[in-house]
């Protein structure tokens, strides 16, 4: 689907001829995230969608306890160090951005006046400035009155290299000011169409300065506020145990009317996902259970305790094959897999088609993840039932059969496939998992029907996600023919997340593989895309430069996307929340109640 | 015996360097790093985990890095943990009083068990009683305590649902309800501990029972015409104890070291747990800090252990 197709279908939206909803699923089948194509609708003045979730309540308090679960505790509530979802969560309960994404991709506001939006004056048309209107009389915990300020050091704050905040990339090209007492100037280093990340979602919770002040840089882990947080959320901080528990009690100064319901919020940490689930669906002892990597047959189980339910939605973690552009297998300037090498047999597009046609997905979801990893052709986020027509996922092992023989690849005495003399023998890695060992499994079997043999390969996790440069066996070496594992999309826009396969970012030697573009792929077409997507500013052109990316990649079988991962939570019966798929699982925790 | 006391402690001394030296390299060369998260996040700059292990000391070479935690070890400071930027020692104290009650607790009702049992099995060898006791204590210490305590949670928490199997440090209730509370939670971890215990110690009593109800003296004691009671409290137990006592100080370092899976079973916020996490998530100063105490306490309650020997029997001198 190019730009003008894209346009069609907005306006098909704007006269009422497609739903929202459906405009933005159709998106996400053509490998978008939600968030882009609202942005896309709100660019052409389509008016945002109201959130599913009804508030009931009608004063504030008298809910009792709240009590989640987190299978790992918080073990910090500084926002700006929290790296780990456990921590951002932990944070989320005190402290809160200037908007959060809902789980269509909306921008809400939280603590602005409302969303900046071209309409409104927010957004420049150069796409260089936003301006943040502040909402009014919205206190901290203790008692001191939110203004610009706050907002300004927070931008200071992060972008100080010495704070060693994990999102300074968000900040640092950044400049913010002060209008007056409640607004404040973004300016961003060039035009940027996606605009909406600093003070935004997990990234852009506010410390206030009062507290903060005086521990900005090197002294930054000295703070006090670290670990009683001063902020401004509906809970205010009672108790921090690292890795243990958080807990919060009424915000009795909340700035919305009638929130929060419950009097108190416990996120406790520890144990194991599968106890986690059980404790909420079956005995009832929890409210909320968090990231729930359980086999889906034992969820539906737990489920029948009849408790509470598993409530799944879509984010942006894809189960995905690599396959490795380069030779792992010969040592060039002391490392393998240089890019002074081609991968022998893979750089055969046939061999890579095939490769593709004979992962099982249907299988791999029937079998190993259920309702917890769906089937997907698109890289570039989660498929639905309005999946592209141009990326398209089979299982077809006579297919990949003919292709390689029409290729050359001949079988040879022992059934293995062979040309040139090179056999397609391939060595295929990943980390030490249940589920990925089974996948593993099916792809070998059907593999073998195809005359290709697979050397299965299992790294401990925290040796193969180490970025351990002395050590050959982690996933950014790759030094491997294949290697499989999930990739997660923490941001709701995909420009970051597709900087993997440009060719600036080749992990090797030079850069101790750091670099983001395992498979060392190159193509310009591809880069020339992203370079052009980074500053255009019409979000449809763009949107339509992405679905031209993720389209590049799947065609070439750079990648073989498997499963994407939704997110998974247990959620009690009584218990009334909406978890979003692109922000913090408390994104709205100010608006959770219990009804029956 | 003051001597040897200076002696005892003088050894110890390069012993626990020793020890600390050994693990220190081990977790240094272990594969890993604390800031995985910041280098697998591919939003994340690779210049902030740059930054924070130069800011945190993480690039020098070994050595430098071991003298200066031994050198600040030294002065008392523990140094902070890597991933929640806390001091060690706040993060160790503030699991303490949750691990002491806990596996404390475990101990005590597994010498509680022990004791009676295995004096009375001793008493009467082969008896009914004796081979109930003997087939529970083999059973008891045959099953891992992770097994026991799924077996716990499924029957008592979610058949019976008499009992909740997570475990808050923090409770938000007070008077007779906190104490409720914290007994009901507590039930099933210190059960499965305690009875652990239980039947090992046991088998020790009454082993170290029999070895001694044979011996001449209990047959004066009797042939003097003692009550039955009195010559096996008096003469019996108190002799058999000594054994018993050594093992029991040998088990006092394992109190503060926690216990690994049932507290992760039971989502005990003790030091097991978090020895777990920080060995998951490869943060060494709190493992280093957790190991060494461990190790100090394990050598101190060896020579206490000593000491209490030879004051129980004193034919047992310190030269």
């Amino acid at each position: 689907m190019d730009e003008y197709g894209l346009k069609e279908l907005i306006t098909h939206v704007k006269a009422g001829r497609l739903s929202r909803r459906g405009f933005v699923q159709m998106m996400v089948g053509l490998g978008l995230t939600a968030p882009m194509a609202a942005q896309m609708l709100a660019s052409a003045g389509v008016a945002q969608a109201q959130s599913k979730l009804v508030y009931k309540p009608t004063k504030r308090g008298g809910g009792g306890a709240l009590k989640t679960l987190w299978w790992q505790g918080a073990t910090l509530l500084n926002p700006y160090f929290a790296v780990g979802t456990k921590d951002q969560d932990g944070s989320r309960i005190f402290y809160e951005p200037l908007a959060s994404w809902d789980p269509d991709g909306n921008l809400s506001a939280v603590l602005a006046a409302e969303v900046p939006t071209a309409q409104n004056g927010g957004l420049s048309k150069d796409g260089k400035t936003i301006v943040w209107k502040l909402k009014k009389d919205v206190q901290w915990h203790d008692g001191k009155p939110f203004t610009a300020d706050d907002v300004v050091f927070n931008w200071e704050y992060a972008a100080d290299p010495a704070t060693a905040a994990y999102c300074i990339a968000t900040y640092k090209d950044i400049k913010v000011e002060k209008i007056d007492a409640l607004s404040v100037r973004v300016t961003l280093a060039k035009p940027t169409p996606f605009w909406a990340d600093a003070f935004v979602g997990v990234r852009g919770m506010l410390i206030p300065k009062h507290v903060f002040g005086a521990f900005k840089g090197d002294k930054s882990r000295e703070a006090p506020g670290n670990l009683k947080p001063v902020g401004t959320g509906p809970y205010r901080f009672v108790d921090f145990k690292p890795g243990d528990i958080v807990r919060g009690e009424l915000n009795p100064s909340y700035h919305l009317p009638n929130r929060p319901f419950f009097d108190s919020i416990e996120m406790k940490g520890g144990g194991d996902a599968n106890s986690a689930a059980r404790a909420v669906m079956q005995t009832g002892e929890y409210d909320f259970a968090w990231n729930l990597e359980v086999e889906d047959e034992n969820l539906k189980r737990m489920e029948q305790g009849g408790k509470g339910k598993a409530d799944i939605v879509p984010g942006g973690n894809i189960e995905h094959i690599q396959l490795n552009n380069t030779d792992p297998w010969k040592e060039v300037d002391g490392e393998r897999a240089s890019l002074k090498t081609t991968h022998p047999v893979l750089s055969d597009p046939a061999v890579r088609q095939a490769l593709n046609l004979l992962v099982d997905r249907a299988s791999v979801q029937e079998q190993i993840y259920g309702r917890t990893g769906i089937a997907t052709a698109n890289f570039l986020n989660q498929p639905s039932r309005f999946a592209s027509k141009s990326t398209k996922w089979e299982f077809n092992v006579d297919k990949a059969n003919q292709i390689l023989e029409a290729a050359g690849w001949k079988k040879g005495a022992d059934g293995l496939r062979a040309k040139d003399g090179k056999k397609l023998k391939f060595v295929y890695q990943t980390s030490i998992n249940a589920p990925r060992q089974k996948t593993q499994a099916i792809v070998k079997q059907a593999a073998a029907k195809a005359g290709i043999e697979m050397e299965l390969k299992s790294v401990t996790a925290s040796v193969y996600f180490s970025s351990d440069v002395a050590n050959a066996d982690t996933y950014s070496h790759f030094y491997t023919d294949i290697q499989m594992y999930t990739t997660t999309m923490t941001q709701p826009d995909p420009e970051q997340f597709m900087r993997q396969f440009l060719t600036e970012e080749v992990a090797s030697k030079d850069n101790k593989w750091q670099g983001r573009n395992i498979t060392r792929w190159r193509n310009e077409e591809f880069d020339k895309l992203h370079k052009a997507s980074e500053s255009e500013l019409d979000p449809v052109k763009r949107a339509a430069m992405f679905i031209k990316m993720n389209e590049l990649v799947i065609q070439n079988v750079v990648v073989i996307p498997v499963v994407f991962r939704p997110r998974v939570a247990a959620v009690a019966n009584t218990l009334r929340m909406e978890q979003s798929g692109w922000d913090s699982d408390f994104w709205s925790v100010q608006n959770w109640y219990r009804e029956g | 015996m003051t001597k040897y006391l200076l002696r005892r402690v003088l050894i110890s001394i390069p012993v626990l360097a020793g020890i600390s030296l050994v693990l220190f390299t081990i977790l240094a060369l272990a594969p890993g790093d604390p800031f995985e998260e910041l280098a697998t996040n591919p939003n994340v700059p690779p210049e902030v985990r740059m930054n924070l292990r130069a800011q945190f000391g993480l690039d020098d070479p070994i050595a430098i890095r071991y003298l200066r935690w031994f050198t600040s070890m030294m002065k008392g400071d523990w140094g902070f943990s890597f991933v929640s930027r806390v001091n060690v020692d706040r993060l160790i104290l503030q699991r303490l009083p949750t691990t002491i009650l806990v596996i404390g607790s475990a101990q005590l009702l597994g010498l509680l068990i022990a004791i009676p049992i295995g004096v009375y099995s001793a008493t009467r060898p082969y008896s009914f009683f004796d081979q109930v006791a003997t087939t529970c204590a083999f059973l008891g210490f045959s099953l891992p305590t992770f097994f026991t305590g799924l077996l716990f949670i499924l029957f008592f928490s979610i058949y019976l649902d008499w009992l909740p199997f997570i475990y808050r440090a923090d409770i938000s209730a007070s008077g007779w309800r906190w104490w409720w509370e914290h007994i009901r939670q507590a039930i099933m971890p210190v059960a499965v501990l305690g009875l652990f215990q239980a039947s090992s110690m046991t088998r020790f009593m009454r082993s170290a029972v029999l070895d001694v109800i044979q011996l001449d003296y209990v047959r004066t004691a009797r042939a003097k015409g003692l009550a039955e009671r009195v010559t096996i409290a008096r003469h019996v137990v108190r002799n058999a104890l000594i054994p018993v006592v050594t093992l029991v100080a040998l088990q006092v370092p394992t109190i503060f070291a926690g216990a690994l899976i049932t507290e992760q079973i039971f989502r005990v916020p003790g030091i097991g747990s978090l020895l777990i996490s920080s060995i998951l998530a490869n943060d060494t100063p709190v493992i280093m800090a957790i190991t060494f105490v461990f190790s100090g306490l394990v050598v101190l309650f060896n020579l206490i252990a000593d000491i209490l020997y030879g004051w129980l029997d004193p034919r047992i001198s310190y030269r």
